[in-house]
């Protein structure tokens, strides 16, 4: 029986963590690149997914909260969410906001745009933030990016929740930009490999 | 002491459909026997060890993991 918790069991502590830190102080959230590079890293070099099922501390906490705690109406997501359709459509979409995003930042680095002390949550609500913001320590952009990135983190924690209730725990699972780039890599990587013994899969 | 006419046992296995599965290890973390696992990082796919329990089909958050009997 796999029962016995490890360390990793409990990184859905971090995640709370992250999002309580970025109510507080923005340029936490700069924190949440590791959640980005991290996956990128171990299925380029390590060929595997393993964190998601690892390591992702926010899937734990959808797991917790839709599955222990019952927020959850445990239905089947549609065909259409779990197709590569919309997987790659959706990818596309994120990393299109994610670079109007690095631009914004770009432009308060280069002066030409000033800084503002919001989040967008689901790329279309500006909500304020500015009670996170503390200072001038750093040059603007610095803040700039936080705030972006925040707003990024907040977005897929607001979907995935959303999806979380509506069908199973952890949907957010299938159509996860990170989920859909590492297994990407892992394909391309290791495209044409077959496990030992396999009989098939229907 | 005469034996009873031996019934032919239909084995049942989890079965993937691979083409629709995202790889993210749900169905392994859930599994008793270690009975499936991920192919690296590509797919899951479920070994000798299954005992068609279930579990892995109701873990799956995309539902892509059914029960069936084995052919013979």
């Amino acid at each position: 029986m796999n029962t016995k918790k490890r360390w990793y069991d409990y990184l859905w502590i971090f995640s709370l963590i992250y999002l309580t830190l970025g109510f507080f102080n923005i340029l936490f959230a700069w924190i949440g690149l590791l959640c980005f590079f991290i996956p990128l890293i171990i299925a380029a070099f390590g060929g595997s997914k393993i964190y998601c099922g690892r390591y992702c501390g926010r899937g734990q906490l959808f797991q917790l909260i839709g599955g222990r705690f019952g927020l959850s109406r445990k239905k089947d997501v549609p065909r259409w969410m779990k197709s590569r359709v919309f997987r790659y459509a959706f990818l596309i979409f994120f990393f299109a906001m994610f670079f109007m995003m690095l631009w914004a930042t770009y432009l308060v680095f280069d002066g030409a745009g000033s800084l503002s002390h919001t989040v967008r949550l689901l790329w279309t609500f500006d909500v304020p933030w500015h009670w996170a913001y503390h200072g001038t320590f750093f040059h603007p952009w610095v803040a700039q990016f936080a705030f972006g990135f925040y707003g990024v983190m907040l977005t897929s924690t607001i979907l995935g929740i959303v999806t979380m209730v509506v069908f199973k725990p952890r949907s957010w699972c299938v159509y996860c930009p990170m989920g859909t780039m590492t297994q990407l890599i892992c394909k391309a990587r290791n495209h044409g490999s077959v496990p030992h013994g396999f009989s098939g899969n229907r | 002491m005469h034996h009873e006419k031996k019934h032919p046992v239909i084995k049942r296995r989890a079965f993937v459909e691979t083409k629709l599965c995202v790889a993210c290890g749900c169905c392994k973390k859930t599994c008793p026997l270690a009975a499936i696992d991920i192919h690296k990082g590509m797919y899951a796919y479920v070994n000798e060890a299954c005992v068609a329990c279930g579990l892995c089909v109701s873990a799956c958050p995309a539902s892509v993991i059914s029960l069936g009997e084995v052919a013979s």
